[in-house]
């Protein structure tokens, strides 16, 4: 265990916190598009007003430890991935102040125009997302210098969408737990309805996108053979998947957003145990990859990083956790609300 | 277009327009706090009032510098691949320490503030004002110490084609970090009190709640005046001291100073030229520099001719911005001292011109803010890290340059639009006022 294993394992942290978090934010963006009436919609916003931005945050911190820890591969992931990324910022951005601007006017124009900022902003990043992360999990044309030999439009391959489909699925169906959770009536039925069918299409196409990769990415499963204790983070992906349509069927709220972002836990640890030692394959050659030695910081580096980390992480949770607590329960919109 | 110059002039618009809100929102953060100890000690719900008030312009600011945040996190690594690369094991860390101590407290607490005021006791509500003004301030200062490293780097060797870490703390903590950062904060705690001294000032000219528009002018035109005075004197001096011992080069294109010479002139006004480097219609106070920077009349100032043509910044620009924000400086102070003054003489609130003036003087500290950045940035070049690494070789290689003319045309436009809609929108919270006061509670 060195600071370099310890490393790559904090990024996958922050990436799975992000993708619990910022997930069921997203998913609630996409359902917003299929809200049934203004309270309805006002109701998914403020589900997740007083958290979202917290939640965002996340991606910022994982970007930014992704520089400190491995600015190499920061520096060619992003700039290999840069129309994507400019699509997926246009997505943030109106995400982001589609909560402020869209109560400002009483108008039905006004606000049927922020509902589509809303909505789409949450969706293109839900794909986007999936995109990268396919496109990472099969590699990326790197030469002998680590230097992207690709394009764009090559990185909108099969595997890539078909990993896109799958994020958006299973931030759909998280969302729609999440929702369950704050809603009650009518609406909390249809969202458990939305919850089992996202489900549904997630075990379909996670199971489609890992038989892909044993042909678009057989070096995800190397490590699996090696070390067969890794099996049990597929176990626990498994159980903790299954449990879902287990607890809506009893409507065990609570249990089953809690399996859902355990799932989205074991899967970013599945992704990190295929990828492991290596940060970005190289699909020109295996050994020209980006690991998270040859990719990585200065022993000095990773170290202060480390005591950043352990300093203000810990922290961020609990405050965190103080400000879920006291925003808990079903969603009642006030005078505050957006 | 070539691929430098327009990856520069994105982050150059990319920046420009983020740093239109951070000023804001530390500045009102922390009147904002203000407001609401002085209506919990003093127990007046007027202050209360105006305190949610002044929220709904934060949490509209709030959202587009979050906005405009996050393309600029992403932005290192794609436009300035090469960059990110060289100095990523020093300029990294504090990027992902102001997410670890900042993002995370400023956004957290900021929805227990806007959201929770009546989940919480006043106490856990008083401190999630204050962790958000925290939060930010702090955000300020981790994006400081990343950028004064750039200005004067430091705790570092060159080895492995790369800067490395060897002084965390040195690094951190390099010569322009702390000069900045009180520069750069003071520069937001003036904007915020330009904002609630103009928008009070707009409730008292139009009768709107002009109760609460004088507690809140006689608040921010107190609080100003001491920020802008600090921001000239230690602050502003501080700073320029730093720059003139640090990095020469930029301090004479800063000062207009072509001639290394003793008893250097300070110019009060002139019009940059070149080439060659003169200044047109200068009117100059002889010796004034040499003085401000040295203590001493005799010492000589460098002057641009000691430096390569190559190793020399924009001189206009340079130039042009710097004065600008200094003028702009004096005015500040010299508006908060007549409304002190007035205020004091219990004549503020029937002098209309100066109200009117007081509200048409708010966006003056962006500008000022912005010809600060300008002359910092512009300054620096043609380094990205000074005296490391010209800008031109930070660049993303593997990027198209059609690529970077369709983000920067998208980028444009985007940040065109939310502008607008930002002003139409601030205007129209202002125009609304306060909310009214709660009707009395039977007892």
């Amino acid at each position: 265990m060195d600071l370099n294993i310890i490393w790559f394992l904090l990024i996958g942290i922050l990436i799975a916190g992000y993708a619990i978090l910022d997930g069921f934010d997203l998913g609630v963006g996409v359902l917003y598009l299929f809200a049934r009436s203004e309270e309805e919609r006002r109701v998914h916003l403020n589900a997740i007003g007083p958290v979202w931005d917290g939640n965002e945050v996340w991606l910022l911190t994982a970007g930014g430890a992704l520089f400190a820890a491995f600015p190499i591969v920061y520096g060619t992931v992003f700039s290999a991935f840069y129309l994507a990324f400019v699509l997926l910022l246009v997505g943030l951005i109106f995400r982001a102040v589609s909560f402020e601007f869209r109560g400002k006017v009483e108008s039905s124009l006004w606000k049927r125009v922020w509902d589509w900022a809303f909505g789409l902003g949450s969706l293109v990043p839900a794909i986007l997302l999936g995109v990268a992360v396919g496109n990472i999990l099969m590699g990326l044309p790197l030469d002998e210098q680590g230097h992207f030999t690709g394009s764009f439009l090559g990185l909108l391959n099969p595997f890539a969408l078909l990993v896109g489909t799958l994020s958006l699925s299973l931030f759909l169906m998280h969302g729609a737990l999440y929702m369950s959770l704050k809603t009650q009536g009518e609406v909390q039925e249809r969202m458990a309805l939305w919850a089992k069918g996202s489900w549904f299409a997630m075990i379909l196409i996670f199971l489609g996108a890992t038989s892909a990769a044993i042909f678009a990415a057989p070096h995800l499963f190397a490590n699996a053979s090696d070390h067969p204790s890794l099996w049990l983070v597929a176990l626990l992906l498994l159980l903790a998947a299954v449990y879902i349509p287990v607890a809506l069927g009893g409507s065990r709220f609570l249990r089953a957003f809690l399996s859902s972002a355990a799932t989205i836990f074991f899967m970013v640890g599945l992704i990190g145990a295929g990828l492991f030692p290596r940060l970005v394959p190289s699909s020109t050659d295996l050994s020209y990859s980006l690991t998270l030695y040859n990719g990585s910081s200065s022993q000095a580096t990773l170290g202060a990083m480390l005591i950043i980390a352990l300093l203000g992480m810990p922290l961020v949770l609990a405050y965190t956790a103080f400000v879920y607590w006291i925003f808990k329960g079903k969603v009642a919109i006030s005078e505050e609300s957006y | 277009m070539e691929i430098v110059l327009l990856s520069r002039l994105q982050f150059a618009m990319t920046v420009g327009f983020h740093f239109i809100f951070p000023p804001i929102t530390i500045g009102l953060g922390w009147l904002i706090l203000m407001m609401e100890t002085l209506g919990w000690l003093k127990k007046d719900e007027s202050y209360v009032r105006l305190a949610m008030f002044f929220a709904r312009l934060f949490a509209l600011t709030f959202a587009v510098g979050v906005a405009s945040g996050i393309v600029m996190e992403f932005q290192f690594g794609m436009n300035w691949a090469e960059y990110s690369k060289f100095v990523g094991d020093i300029f990294g860390a504090p990027l992902a320490a102001e997410g670890v101590f900042a993002f995370f407290l400023e956004s957290t607490f900021l929805g227990l503030y806007l959201f929770g005021r009546k989940k919480v006791s006043k106490g856990v509500h008083w401190f999630s004002a204050l962790i958000v003004a925290t939060g930010s301030t702090l955000s300020a200062f981790w994006i400081l110490v990343a950028n004064s490293w750039q200005q004067t780097p430091a705790g570092f060797v060159i080895r492995n084609n790369r800067a490395e870490l060897t002084d965390f703390w040195a690094a951190v903590f390099n010569p322009s970090t702390l000069p900045r950062f009180f520069h750069t904060v003071d520069a937001a705690l003036i904007t915020g009190a330009f904002l609630v001294a103009g928008v009070g000032a707009y409730l008292i000219v139009k009768n709107k709640e002009p109760e609460l528009g004088k507690k809140a002018v006689r608040l921010a035109v107190i609080f100003g005046l001491a920020v802008s005075l600090l921001e000239l004197f230690p602050f502003g001096h501080e700073s320029a001291r730093q720059v003139a011992e640090t990095q020469p080069a930029k301090f004479a294109a800063l000062q207009g100073l072509y001639e290394t010479k003793a008893q250097a002139p300070i110019a009060l006004f002139a019009i940059p030229t070149y080439p060659p480097p003169k200044l047109k219609a200068a009117i100059e106070i002889p010796g004034v520099l040499s003085w401000l920077t040295f203590g001493n009349v005799h010492t000589p100032v460098t002057g641009i001719d000691a430096f390569a043509e190559d190793e020399v910044p924009p001189l206009f620009l340079t130039f042009v911005s710097y004065h600008n924000m200094v003028i702009l400086g004096l005015f500040f102070i010299g508006i908060m001292s007549l409304a002190a003054l007035q205020l004091w003489r219990k004549k503020l609130w029937e002098n209309r011109f100066l109200l009117k003036l007081l509200v048409f003087s708010i966006p003056l500290p962006i500008l000022a803010c912005e010809l600060g950045w300008i002359a910092a940035e512009v300054g620096r070049q043609p380094w990205i890290v000074y005296r490391l690494m010209r800008t031109a070789e930070g660049l993303s290689f593997t990027v198209p340059a059609g690529d970077v003319l369709f983000s920067f045309f998208l980028f444009g436009l985007i940040y065109l639009c939310l502008g607008g809609l930002y002003v139409f929108l601030l205007l129209l919270e202002i125009r609304r006022g306060p909310e009214p006061a709660k009707a009395k509670e039977a007892e």
